[in-house]
């Protein structure tokens, strides 16, 4: 069980599961949890962003410079390919291409959000004590 | 066991400069994990308050002073900072006009500084490096970049890099009204 909750962790979070030590045993959740509220966040801004008339593109942009960066910082490559190809329709002004774009972002996210909460639930699972930690 | 800081070593103290807050606490970790010592602001115009390099005028803390340079030095202890590491892109002031009012600073112009951005953009990096910092890191950091800091900060060491930060400093070394009150809303 050790093992596979290691690897999960592995594929899920790449560098950041190295932070996290015996002194810092739970830095992956305090991360992620951080990620969960901040990433709802500015998709619920984007979408705002996308129903108004016109549409903002500067904004739209900010929101998502914002959602591809912590994105990256966690390891959530899929999305962050995502965003890359919504902000380059954010530059020409696509206001279609965007909102096509923006639909498989959503979808690559709420992917990642299942994989986090199955990595969540499982890691309880295990238990605190038993979770496969980086020593130093 | 894991290994802290050697008795014989004087820790260094290292300003984390980024508006993301997951992007702080990763970057923040990443210092501990070195051992350094961290102070994280969450933007361009808190590090320069923290390094002394904003006009009191335009400061949160003394909105009612008459003096302010009085009441500032006994509010805040002296402190010292060996490294600055900054995000590139933050609203109002970015990490390139901090790094540039530190290299502008008489007293800072020594402490390295290092600047991080997530889009690969070479006449950006080109531009910093020219302004006078240290290293350009893309994001995400890794540790194998965090490691990279170590000689910037072991050759600072001899020099006086001891900036009585938060000391009130005359009108030379502040952004100029207008700019600051643009920004600041």
């Amino acid at each position: 069980m050790q093992r596979q909750l290691a690897n999960m962790k592995q594929s899920l979070f790449d560098q950041l599961e190295e932070l996290q030590d015996d002194a810092n045993p739970n830095f992956v959740e305090e991360v992620v949890t951080l990620y969960y509220r901040d990433s709802a966040r500015l998709v619920q801004n984007i979408d705002k962003a996308l129903e108004k008339n016109p549409v903002d593109f500067v904004k739209l942009d900010s929101y998502m410079h914002q959602f591809k960066g912590s994105s990256s910082s966690i390891g959530a490559k899929k999305v962050k390919i995502e965003c890359t190809q919504f902000r380059e329709y954010c530059r020409v002004g696509n206001g279609e291409g965007c909102k096509k774009t923006f639909q498989q972002v959503k979808r690559e996210y709420a992917t990642l959000r299942k994989k986090l909460e199955a990595y969540f639930q499982f890691a309880r699972q295990v238990g605190p004590v038993e979770k496969a930690c980086r020593r130093k | 066991m894991s290994t802290k800081i050697a008795t014989t070593e004087t820790q260094f103290h290292v300003l984390a400069v980024d508006d993301s807050i997951i992007d702080r606490k990763l970057i923040e970790r990443l210092l501990k994990t070195s051992s350094y010592q961290v102070t994280a602001v969450e933007s361009g115009v808190k590090a320069l308050e923290f390094l002394g390099l904003l006009d009191d005028q335009y400061s949160n803390t003394n909105s009612n002073s008459n003096s302010p340079s009085t009441t500032r030095i006994n509010n805040h202890h002296h402190v010292e900072v060996n490294l600055i590491i900054t995000d590139y892109s933050m609203p109002a002031v970015t990490g390139y006009d901090l790094l540039r009012k530190i290299k502008e600073s008489r007293l800072l112009k020594d402490i390295p500084v290092v600047i991080m951005s997530s889009e690969n953009v070479p006449s950006r990096i080109n531009s910093c490096l020219e302004q006078g910092a240290e290293e350009f890191f893309l994001k995400p950091v890794q540790l194998s970049d965090v490691n990279k800091l170590r000689p910037h900060l072991m050759r600072g060491k001899g020099k006086e890099n001891k900036a009585f930060i938060n000391k009130r400093k005359p009108t030379e070394e502040c952004l100029s009204p207008d700019r600051i009150k643009n920004k600041i809303q």
